[in-house]
């Protein structure tokens, strides 16, 4: 066994490690390195500018914006859709026999559980096509025209929807920044929301399961009612899947890009008058556009600048996961 | 919650023995009741798009745009002939297959094998590797992109294979999808390798297997519901992929299904026929739809559990 060991360990590990590097880690090495020069990504002739583009994405008043819709985003979807993953894993769990205690589930609780979840596996592509039809802005979108059926909406006035650049609150300005809340944005987070709280309503739900019959049969004795067991008992017991369910939901907060591309109008999304904007989509936007002929190295400041507060919420993550009392049943 | 009126009473009832039964049914109806309505209309929000999108492709064009809500007259099954030939999802399709077939049977033949080796041979250096595998997880694939598009329009040149792995070659996508692959599969397979038993591995190396074969025909087989579960995971990731594609496949005849599909959707200002496009997703999901209705059990909680590792 312990001839051929070296050999054996290096011809294992040759390919995986050499397409990792080479189409992983090189390219992640020269976004950073492209964005403290002023690459055009054709012109193999460039200069260093040291921290320039970086200096520069403070003056970019798109980009400002963008950081605003991604906290807006970062805000409103993980809250909204951890609340209706519990809530819906409560009604999952909490009915079921009444003569039983514990955790044993409604009747087709399973069946509810595949619905849910199922458009967690669709594409965006499939997404797009559907939830661009659904928010069409006439009367041949299936919420306008339902709506103007039921005559909540006149048949010349209807619902913009992903056209709307109107901010649901006040816009905020602070020199450059601005802090708005468009409707398009709204309506992107809200397809977000429905794509994700199957995802966290199964996650929460086998946590919920895990918990053992015995402590549920104690807080019976007790007196304890279904609600009084969920707030009592239950959610306590889950705060450690909340918390990692908020740092992820925080990352594709972050990561905002595909639901921009896919829905919304303009060259590469981002519209209507960057409205929806996020900083991934106006990174890959950025990155080719005309009026900047240093576009691309841009585009790559632009990147490290994500990339340095995806990992600071990452890190956050992997210090709330490892420091965990860890409760054993 | 209907059930929090009646919370009171089996407090006080407690002392004196169980609650009494009347109170506690009523309750369970209530709850329930309420559950299954509440857990309803979540289930309608879901479904309703979805069908509805479906029920647009067997409708004619007149029908989308003047009566969106109402079913056909006549159900048509035109669009799908129409979107797999003139819509070219018959190409996407056949483009998806033949880089799928290759890309996750890759990704599974070398993310099993580094993760093998790092989860059960020691040396220096292991946990280093590994660490950089899972480091690629905390950071998003558009990072990279501007700088990837180059370099493999760059690197193919230099290599003098511009037709084998260049932009727009299958092949080429194929080895970006297994690299972008590699860190999550190398992390979900690594711990299930440690999870192994050893005393297996031991007898069959008495036997004589060497290293080669005591992976494949004792750990591999040994290591099936990892494999089938990080397997369905890749599936579905690689499926569903629309950046990288978007990026390296420019060819109109070169194009995966998701990328063609989604130009479809934003160019459909200009598309005449509404019923293929929706056809045209229809068909793109199916496949999708078969893997989770066959294996939905492992898909959520193959995803699920990933967060909590």
């Amino acid at each position: 066994m312990r001839n051929g060991r070296a050999p054996f360990i290096a011809g294992f590990l040759f390919a995986p490690i050499l397409l990792y590097v080479v189409y992983v880690l090189i390219p992640y090495a020269r976004t950073a390195y492209f964005s403290v020069t002023d690459f055009n990504g054709f012109s193999p002739e460039y200069g260093f500018v040291g921290l320039g583009n970086y200096l520069e994405l403070l003056k970019d008043e798109v980009y400002l914006r963008a950081i605003g819709h991604n906290v807006v985003v970062l805000t409103v979807y993980p809250i909204v859709t951890i609340l209706l993953a519990l809530f819906f894993a409560f009604m999952l769990n909490v009915g079921g026999r009444g003569d039983k205690a514990g955790i044993r589930g409604v009747r087709g609780s399973s069946v509810y559980k595949f619905i849910f979840f199922f458009p967690q596996v669709l594409s965006i592509a499939i997404v797009a096509v559907i939830w661009r039809r659904v928010f069409q802005s006439n009367d041949g979108g299936m919420i306008n025209s339902a709506l103007m059926a039921l005559g909540l909406v006149e048949e010349d006035k209807p619902l913009l929807f992903l056209a709307e650049s109107d901010s649901v609150i006040p816009a905020i300005h602070l020199g450059d920044f601005t802090l708005d809340a468009p409707v398009v944005l709204i309506c992107l987070i809200g397809v977000a929301i429905w794509g994700g709280v199957g995802f966290y309503l199964v996650l929460f739900s086998a946590a919920m399961q895990s918990i053992p019959k015995d402590i549920y049969e104690a807080a019976t004795l007790d007196g304890a009612s279904r609600v009084q067991t969920f707030f009592r008992v239950t959610l306590p017991l889950l705060r450690e899947h909340v918390s990692v369910a908020w740092i992820y939901l925080g990352i594709a907060a972050l990561d905002f890009y595909a639901l921009v591309i896919g829905l919304t109008p303009g060259a590469g999304g981002g519209g209507p008058n960057n409205a929806s904007e996020v900083m991934s989509s106006w990174m890959l936007t950025s990155a080719f556009r005309s009026s900047r002929y240093d576009g691309f190295a841009f585009a790559c400041a632009m990147g490290m600048s994500i990339a340095l507060l995806t990992m600071l919420l990452a890190g956050a993550q992997f210090r709330l996961t490892r420091s965990r009392d860890k409760l054993e049943f | 919650m209907a059930s929090t009126a009646t919370a009171d009473a089996p407090v006080a009832a407690a002392p004196s023995g169980p609650a009494p039964a009347p109170v506690k049914q009523r309750e369970g109806y209530l709850a329930n009741a309420s559950a299954h309505i509440f857990l309803a209309v979540w289930g309608l929000l879901v479904t309703i798009p979805l069908l509805w999108a479906v029920i647009q492709s067997f409708k004619t064009d007149d029908e989308i745009i003047h009566d969106p809500l109402g079913l056909p007259e006549q159900w048509l099954f035109g669009a799908f002939g129409r979107a797999w030939t003139k819509g070219n999802i018959g190409e996407f399709f056949l483009n998806t297959m033949i880089v799928l077939l290759g890309s996750v049977t890759l990704t599974m033949l070398f993310g099993a094998m580094a993760a093998y080796v790092l989860a059960r041979y020691p040396f220096r250096g292991n946990r280093a590797i590994y660490w950089t595998f899972v480091a690629g997880l905390t950071l998003p694939i558009y990072l990279g992109i501007l700088p990837l598009f180059l370099l493999v329009q760059d690197m193919s040149k230099w290599l003098g294979l511009e037709e084998v792995i260049g932009l727009n070659t299958h092949l080429g996508l194929i080895l970006v999808y297994v690299a972008y692959s590699m860190p999550f599969t190398v992390f979900f397979l690594h711990a299930f390798f440690r999870t192994l038993p050893t005393t297996i591995a031991e007898a069959a190396s008495v036997d004589g297997a060497g290293h080669v074969r005591l992976f494949f025909q004792v750990m591999m087989p040994m290591a099936k519901p990892g494999l089938i579960s990080i397997g369905i995971f890749n599936v579905i990731g690689q499926w569903n992929q629309f950046l990288l594609p978007t990026v390296l496949m420019k060819d109109s005849d070169k194009k995966m299904l998701t990328q063609g599909l989604l130009e479809l959707a934003t160019n459909a200002r200009y598309e005449t026929d509404f019923a293929r496009l929706f056809a045209g997703m229809t068909i793109a999901m199916l496949p999708i739809l078969a893997v989770y209705l066959g294996f939905h059990r492992q898909v959520q909680s193959g995803l699920t559990g990933a967060t909590l590792k």
